[in-house]
């Protein structure tokens, strides 16, 4: 459909990782240096495609570009269909930019060099996955990849964690899978009950599916729930969240990075692809429960992560917070919602990806993530200190910064619909400038006692890595504009189409007709 | 100069970028030159738009600038715009004018700081911020502001932070002004839900035409009061203030008194037409919280003796003054009381930082005395200041306060005897501070033994970069009243009212009418009421402090504010923070316990089924026995197959 798609950009885009990873893994033994070189050339290959597409990304459209469709079991209407869209645009980016950062810019710290082999295939694969994800249009291809994600994480966790990881590693693994056996279950029962309700075919198509299967509202519901299971594990909502600590935890930082970045959002992404999408009836009807988990997420996440000891463990529970307005945007039903909802997991990935990186370092220098063994780094660190406070101040949602805008649309959107969940939801604002706030002042500030003294500053390579964090949180703060017009009329198509399918209107308010205010007439 | 209003935030901008790449390199004094340089541009900028502004007709005194489109989507539009007219010009030439003055003053203070330049990096990024906010042509460029003046006094309060309390400070002001913002964006979200829009003309347009409800106005201007609340310092969340007293004292001058404190009541006037439609007790509030503020805090000033709590709680006092003509529709006076108390209480901060300067950053006036033999200029000059806050004719906080009070007479007597009590306080508490600082004897040489590190211990003047602005301030707390002076028989017609005259246009819907009413025709008689007031408050301070016929009334309650501090304090470490571990516990024990539990419950009963798997033959060939037994026994004698 597009006038580039001589070039099968999202198919390479999946492929080039995948590809990757293979010859990392058949890379001779003996020269481990192979790993990272062909791991950082394939990661930052696709960083560059990705930031191709989006330059050649068509923003007056809410269809799907760059579509490769290819028929792969024809028998059971399974296709290679891939497509990307305003809301997947800017997490196949965001894919594409974080892997190669977190493969140049963090060191594995394997004592034995022949590990890199594993470590980095395993990144690589995950990086396949996770992009396969964004842009499968095939329920049947989305769950494989969806699934494929699990694998590599497992191992990383497992294999590069710290303590506890062997625990953690496999209560992430069992939590999800139990989530995805739903799911699949819910997609054998969609494409079944369509294919005898008005399609007449078996397709796994999610666009036939869902422009022309239409359901009873119980049994939508019931196949809709399925879904939502498995995503809200994924993203996670309360009280589906508590493998989400001890996953961040243990990870690697490379993993934390990898995890809150973009694995979260496969759980947001979801509910808009396949919940708003697939099932808009039942979507609109379960939408109370909905705002009110999101709503619960966000004051329970930012009190839990209040008082957490450990810094990646407060995190985590951010993040919880953090997605509680990606959801409650999203089942909010107005564009400026839904639109904040996808700039926020944008922006959630960048921030929290970058206040994981310096956890990293943090841990990494003093070999605790325990703020009670911190204290007084700036004054030691000022540099390190203030790229801290630059990525903190996004995280609390400060005007200026990428945070905020995400933030304010989902507030101000779903204000128009949920009035009363948002009043709550608002005091979140509050308790996130609490929590870091409080966590900055006892890490950062204080006097430093003899352990923290000698805690090194920022090094070139670590400012390298991080400046393209900060690059985009202050850019995105104040010019939104490039991403949300690319954003939106995607969002508009999928309002339009849960209005059409449940007769649902769009509250617009419009600006009431002034003559000009100021005492024109006296 | 209006096409280039742009000019007056970007300057500021450019000093800020400035420092950060070449801060280090530039150094001490050179990062500081190149700030107060920047503040002093974008005051020349606003100076030619003022006088851009003032050549054009009343009515059309008005103009916007947009840079660009900041927040589009569907129906909401939001531009990074500009607002310059008069309101917004008035604003910027103090927040510039006196910023400037401040930025040369710190100049001297900072000198010797090992984070000279960074000082200086957050005061240019704080007078970008603040210039957004009163330029801001619609409500959320005025919150852009708004956020990065909080976050510039958060910085700045704990400049130094390896002080515990300075940390403490930053943290504390930064969180209960998040309180505060909670209501402005809720004012927010309902504006745009009302008319789609939250740009000040929209907004305004609306509630003049009368096309938004008055419900939706009450909504809108009491959670606007919230933020208001939370910025300036009022009851029940000025509590920040006092302990923002830990920042260098430039910063308690330029963002602890002169200007961002008196955001909300810039706030509220921009929003007057919205107080104006809604419902009568919304105003009410408003001014019973000033009002209430106003005494409050000037019953603390009375018993504290470290030199900058004075001021600070002055300040929360003097701020809600200004709420009180908010609320009692005096929104010219409002402002009128802004600028004249960003010159004197500018004035007294610098004053009071070039006595901790001298005496070697010592803060408590118990050890203070006499020092206007050694420290003359500044000495004079706070002289200056406290004349002016105590209201003493002519000096410019006389005619604001008094305008102010005559507005509160004509809208309830009430309102009116508290203001007047809070005037007598204040003359009072303000005496008291000159008296145990400048006069009486020298409590210093007694003490000199403390400090002894510097072997010989002598206050001293300040050097003249530091004495300057303290003699430009002192001369505009002299005159400054003749921006907005009463219709008097002596005062020329010319010299009337300037202020209203030319405010007008903006607070033209908001403004109540003072004209006909009983206070009007009796405004001598309480000017005259309001001097004795003074004189009282003086004259008492004096006989206590200086002769000496009284004891001093210094109750441990209110040196301690009424304990309310330590009540929030005591709450937020007692309750709150047991409610928050609950919540914590019940995560890990309850949520997580149930999954945890599920896990455990699989695996044993996985752990009974494994130890059927025994391997032996016997074993299983009993179980396919037992099982062979049970069907038939099923179909046999349940179901009667035979």
């Amino acid at each position: 459909m597009h006038g580039a798609a001589d070039f099968p950009l999202l198919s390479m885009l999946v492929m080039v990782p995948a590809i990757g990873s293979l010859l990392v893994a058949l890379s001779p033994r003996r020269r481990p240096e192979y790993a990272k070189l062909i791991a950082t050339v394939t990661s930052v290959g696709v960083g560059a495609m990705s930031v191709w597409m989006l330059r050649a990304f068509d923003s007056h459209s809410g269809d799907f570009q760059f579509v490769s469709r290819h028929p792969w079991i024809e028998s059971w209407g399974i296709s290679w269909h891939l497509g990307v869209d305003g809301i997947s645009l800017f997490l196949v980016v965001l894919t594409g930019v974080l892997f190669p950062l977190a493969i140049v810019g963090i060191d594995p710290h394997n004592d034995d060099p022949r590990r890199d082999k594993p470590y980095f295939a395993w990144l690589l694969l995950l990086e396949a996955g996770v992009m396969g994800s964004f842009v499968s249009l095939d329920l049947f291809l989305f769950f494989v990849f969806f699934e494929i994600v699990l694998v590599p994480m497992y191992f990383l966790i497992g294999g590069w964690g710290y303590e506890g990881r062997v625990g953690a590693a496999t209560k992430f693994f069992l939590y999800t899978m139990l989530g995805s056996a739903f799911m699949l279950v819910s997609i054998l029962a969609t494409v079944f009950i369509a294919s005898a309700n008005g399609l007449g075919r078996i397709t796994f198509d999610l666009i036939e599916l869902a422009e022309g299967a239409s359901f009873a509202a119980s049994t939508g519901r019931w196949l809709f729930f399925g879904f939502a299971i498995a995503f809200a594990v994924k993203v996670p909502v309360f009280p589906l969240h508590t493998w989400l600590p001890d996953a961040h935890t243990q990870a690697p930082t490379a993993g934390s990075v990898v995890l809150a970045g973009v694995m979260l959002k496969l759980g947001t992404y979801g509910f808009l692809r396949f919940g708003l999408y697939l099932f808009p009836e039942a979507a609109r009807w379960s939408r109370p429960l909905w705002l009110t988990l999101a709503v619960i997420g966000i004051i329970y996440g930012a009190i839990a992560a209040t008082m957490q000891g450990d810094l990646k463990r407060l995190v985590a529970y951010s993040s919880v917070a953090h997605l509680g307005f990606i959801v409650l945007g999203t089942f909010a039903f107005t564009s400026q919602a839904i639109t904040g909802s996808v700039m926020q997991m944008v922006n959630h990935g960048v921030s929290t990806g970058a206040l994981f990186l310096m956890v990293g370092m943090i841990y990494e220098r003093r070999h605790t993530r325990q703020i009670a063994d911190l204290r007084g780094l700036q004054h030691v660190a000022p540099v390190f200190a203030a790229a801290f406070t630059v990525v903190m101040l996004s995280s609390i949602g400060v005007p200026g910064l990428n945070g905020f805008v995400g933030e304010y649309l989902i507030l101000i959107g779903s204000f128009l619909t949920a009035r009363w969940w948002v009043v709550v939801a608002a005091t979140g604002v509050i308790l996130a400038a609490l929590y870091l706030l409080w966590a900055y002042q006892r890490v950062f500030h204080g006097e430093p006692d003899e352990e923290n003294r000698s805690f090194p500053e920022l090094r070139w390579r670590e400012g390298m890595v991080l400046l393209p964090f900060i690059g985009i949180i202050v850019f995105t703060g104040i010019y939104p504009k490039p991403m949300l017009e690319r954003i939106e009329p995607a969002v508009h198509d999928l309002i339009e189409h849960v209005s059409e399918r449940t007769g649902y209107v769009e509250p617009q308010p419009t600006a009431v007709s002034v003559d000009d205010g100021h005492g024109e007439g006296e | 100069m209006l096409d280039v209003i742009w000019l007056v935030p970007a300057l500021p901008l450019v000093g800020f970028l400035t420092i950060l790449l070449l801060g280090r390199r530039l150094g001490e004094p050179g990062a500081g030159y190149i700030a107060a340089a920047a503040v002093l541009g974008s005051f020349l900028v606003t100076v030619g738009a003022f006088f851009d502004l003032l050549s054009m007709d009343e009515h059309h005194r008005e103009h916007v600038s947009v840079l660009f489109s900041w927040v589009p989507v569907s129906s909401l539009q939001i531009d990074m715009a500009l607002l310059a007219d008069p309101l917004s010009i008035t604003m910027a030439l103090f927040v510039t004018g006196i910023g400037f003055l401040i930025h040369l003053f710190a100049i001297g203070y900072m000198h010797g700081d090992p984070k000279f330049p960074k000082f200086f990096l957050y005061l240019n990024l704080f007078v970008l911020s603040m210039l957004m906010l009163v330029l801001g042509e619609n409500l959320l460029v005025t919150f852009l502001g708004w956020e990065g003046v909080g976050a510039c006094s958060y910085f700045l309060i704990s400049f130094w932070h390896t002080r515990e309390s300075a940390a403490t400070a930053g943290k504390k002001a930064f969180v209960t002004n998040r309180i505060g913002d909670w209501g402005v964006m809720l004012a927010m979200f309902l504006g745009f839900q009302a008319v789609g829009s939250v740009s000040y003309s929209a907004l305004n347009g609306a509630a003049e035409s009368g096309a938004l409800a008055s419900s939706t106005a009450t909504g809108i201007a009491l959670l606007l009061f919230v933020g208001a609340a939370g910025k300036s310092a009022q009851l029940p969340l000025y509590l920040w203030l006092p302990d923002a007293m830990e920042g260098p004292t430039p910063v308690s001058a330029l963002i602890h008194a002169a200007t961002m404190v008196t955001a909300g009541v810039f706030l509220m006037t921009r929003m007057n037409p919205v107080i104006a439609a809604s419902a009568d007790y919304a105003p009410q509030i408003i001014a019973w919280v000033g009002a209430l503020t106003a005494l409050f805090a000037a019953t603390i000033a009375v018993a504290q003796h470290d030199i900058k709590k004075v001021l600070a709680y002055s300040t929360v006092s003097q701020l809600g003054y200004m709420f009180l003509a908010v609320g009692t529709g005096a929104y010219v006076a409002a402002v009128f009381h802004m600028v004249t108390h960003a010159f004197f209480k500018a004035l007294m901060f610098l004053g009071s930082g070039s006595v901790i300067h001298g005496m070697h950053h010592e803060q408590d006036m118990r050890r203070m005395g006499a020092l206007r033999t050694v420290m003359p200029i500044t000495a004079g000059t706070f002289i200056v200041g406290w004349l002016a806050i105590a209201g003493v004719p002519p000096f410019a906080g006389f005619w604001s306060k008094d305008e102010i009070l005559l507005f509160t007479l004509a809208s309830s007597p009430v309102l009116y005897v508290i203001g007047l009590v809070t005037a007598v306080l204040t003359a009072f508490y303000m005496t008291r501070q000159v008296v145990m600082v400048f006069f009486g004897e020298a409590r210093w040489e007694s003490h000199a033994d403390d400090h002894g590190a510097h072997g010989e211990f002598r206050p001293h003047e300040s050097p003249p970069i530091m004495l300057v602005p303290l003699v430009v301030l002192a001369g505009l707390s002299m005159v400054g009243g003749v921006i907005q002076l009463p219709s008097f028989g002596i005062i020329p017609d010319g010299w009337r009212h300037r202020l209203e005259d030319w405010l007008h246009p903006v607070v033209e819907p908001g403004e109540a009418v003072i004209k006909g009413t009983g206070a009007y025709d009796a405004k001598s008689w309480l000017a005259l009421l309001a001097i004795a007031c003074a004189a009282l408050g003086i004259a008492a301070a004096i006989a206590v402090y200086a002769k000496g016929r009284a004891k001093p009334f210094e109750p441990e309650l209110l040196a301690r504010g009424w304990r309310y501090d330590e009540a929030i304090s005591a709450f937020m470490g007692g309750p709150g923070r047991r409610a928050f571990d609950a919540v914590a516990r019940f995560d890990s024990q309850v949520v997580d316990g149930a999954v945890t539990g599920t896990a455990t419950g699989v695996r044993s009963v996985a752990e009974r089924l494994r130890r059927g798997q025994t391997g032996f033959v016997r074993n299983y060939s009993a179980v396919v026995v037992a099982g062979v037994l049970g069907v038939l026994i099923w179909f046999v004698i349940i179901r009667g197959v035979l």
